[in-house]
């Protein structure tokens, strides 16, 4: 029997998180009306007179709405860990006869889906009311997504995995999600003169999700979308094996 | 048959060394029961065999697999009742089954019928869509003994099984557990710090205390090892004449009353009651609280941290 990775436990534990996803339906609509409020609300009310590189505000954001939503979700899904750890649903996981990495995957993959189901709804409404887009695109979207919300469930998971307490969970909003999505190129491109913001939009990974999808979506990118998407791929792999490492560090006595 | 076997285990936390070496032997099909206080090494103990912690030194071998080489071999042929629920509240009765046997790689459809026959068997079945947030306290319990024997262990594992349930309850888990060992032919290791529950349950008895297994017998043999009946005395006694009487076991003093423990009190009543001018009396058969008693000194409440 395989000691590192079982088909089994990931399936399992994936099926948990969709039964959950379907169940819990306050975590769906509370996770998608922000963005709409920002793409209707602020992108509506600026489009009169704010254009970014002949784009109309509200077509330059809808990209980094997409992305909003995949990072404000995936990283409240792994944060959802410090829950299960909480309510001991984590130990009857941490028994069972499979390995962390399989933990890990189960997890991840539960967390991509539920991002992705969200997605979808963002750019139907979207695809209505904002900017028709074609199915080659949509599929391209689709894929990007799924990339980038792997990427930061991962980071959710392994805040989650080294938290112990729900209080730490506001702290990592302001701290880390919000930071994330300023300094990423979705609502405004970032032209600072400024060195420091520059630096720091750059070594945002979330920044080139944003990129790619405007890319996808619009022909615009602020990078060479190939770059882009190699720092994409490189940042999940690294981000996901610190975060298998920090899953074996869990322990099960409190 | 031993199905499990620890060689000198010891577990250190930080500076507090938990576990002493402990060596024992556990036969297959049997309840055993580790009765101790609080803080007395039960649950480390538990937690080591089950491979959710590792021993300082020390190993065990459990159905001839060493735990700390092949953990997943260990943890297949185990079920584990954690002492505070670890159910799913979000899923049903049913689904917390469902979850459990693709955990533990079990087919499909036999999955499904297993489930259906576990559940009946817990008197769960009616609930089986119910979201396990509307559950009472013994009703999880049930629930998580059930999800313990889904995937056919051969040893259940159970932490203080009855811990903060209604005495009803209580006696409906025991049903349940007398009624499982006969019928899954499986090993029950239980911790309690309960003596009805030990005493009740258990074809052996250990009894752990300061991570030291101290005794180590059926509750028969523990009970005839120190007397059989106990006089307990309030007022005066001549302790020194009592103990001259050939037939008396033991004699000591807990709080104000005078504890005699003898194998034949009631026939030689008359022969005690000349050295007594007893204020209250009461005779009763030995219980493992009166064992536990006289082995560490102490009742198991006032070891209790």
């Amino acid at each position: 029997m395989n000691d590192i990775f079982q088909l089994n436990g990931v399936k399992a534990i994936i099926i948990r998180e969709i039964i959950v996803f379907i169940r819990e339906k306050e975590r769906l609509l509370s996770s998608i009306i922000s963005p709409l409020l920002f793409l209707f609300i602020i992108g509506r009310s600026l489009n009169q007179n704010t254009t970014i590189e002949s784009y109309t505000y509200q077509h330059f954001i809808f990209p980094g709405i997409i992305a909003m939503n995949i990072l404000f979700t995936s990283i409240r899904y792994g944060l959802y860990l410090i829950w299960d750890k909480r309510f001991d649903f984590l130990k009857e996981v941490l028994v069972a006869p499979i390995s962390r990495t399989s933990l890990f995957f189960g997890k991840a993959l539960g967390g991509v889906f539920g991002s992705v189901i969200e997605m979808i709804i963002l750019i139907i409404i979207g695809n209505i009311f904002v900017l028709k887009l074609s199915l080659i695109q949509i599929f391209l979207i689709i894929c990007v997504g799924i990339i980038s919300s792997f990427m930061i469930v991962s980071i959710g998971l392994s805040i989650g995995a080294v938290t112990k307490t729900i209080e730490g969970f506001g702290l990592v909003m302001s701290f880390l999600t919000w930071p994330m999505f300023l300094f990423s190129n979705a609502l405004f491109e970032i032209k600072s003169s400024s060195n420091l913001i520059t630096f720091v939009s750059k070594i945002n990974p979330f920044t080139y999700s944003v990129d790619i999808l405007r890319k996808i979506m619009l022909n615009y990118s602020s990078f060479n979308p190939l770059y882009s998407f190699f720092i994409l791929i490189i940042s999940t792999f690294i981000l996901s094996y610190i975060t298998i490492k920090l899953f074996e560090r869990i322990d099960i006595q409190k | 048959m031993d199905i499990i076997e620890t060689f000198d285990i010891k577990k250190k936390f930080k500076d507090v060394e938990a576990l002493k070496g402990i060596s024992i032997k556990i036969k297959e099909g049997e309840v055993f029961s580790l009765l101790g206080p609080n803080g007395a090494g039960k649950t480390t103990l538990i937690s080591i065999l089950t491979t959710i912690l590792k021993p300082t030194s020390g190993t065990a071998l459990i159905d001839g697999f060493e735990i700390t080489k092949d953990p997943l071999y260990v943890r297949r042929k185990i079920g584990i009742v954690f002492q505070e629920p670890s159910l799913d509240d979000l899923l049903t009765a049913w689904e917390n089954l469902y979850v459990h046997s693709i955990l533990y790689g079990m087919e499909k459809s036999y999955a499904i019928k297993r489930i259906e026959f576990i559940l009946k068997k817990v008197d769960l079945y009616e609930r089986k869509d119910h979201i396990v947030k509307t559950f009472s306290g013994g009703m999880k319990r049930r629930l998580e003994i059930a999800r313990g024997l889904l995937h056919t262990p051969k040893i259940l594992f159970l932490d203080e099984p009855t811990l903060g349930l209604d005495p009803v309850s209580r006696r409906n888990i025991w049903d349940y557990i007398r009624q499982i060992k006969k019928e899954e032919n499986i090993t029950v290791i239980l911790t309690t710090h309960y003596m009805d529950e030990a005493d009740s349950l258990s074809d052996t008895v250990a009894i752990i205390n300061k991570g030291v297994i101290i005794e180590k017998d059926t509750p028969e043999n523990l009970k005839k090892k120190i007397g059989d009946e106990i006089l307990k005395v309030k007022g005066y006694i001549d302790i020194e004449n009592i103990r001259k009487l050939k037939f008396i076991e033991s004699i000591y003093t807990d709080n104000e009353y005078h504890i005699i423990i003898s194998k034949e009190i009631t026939k030689n009543l008359n022969e005690i009651l000349k050295f007594l001018k007893p204020e209250s009396i009461e005779i009763k058969k030995i219980s493992l609280e009166d064992v536990f008693l006289k082995i560490t000194g102490k009742k198991i409440e006032e070891l209790d941290e």
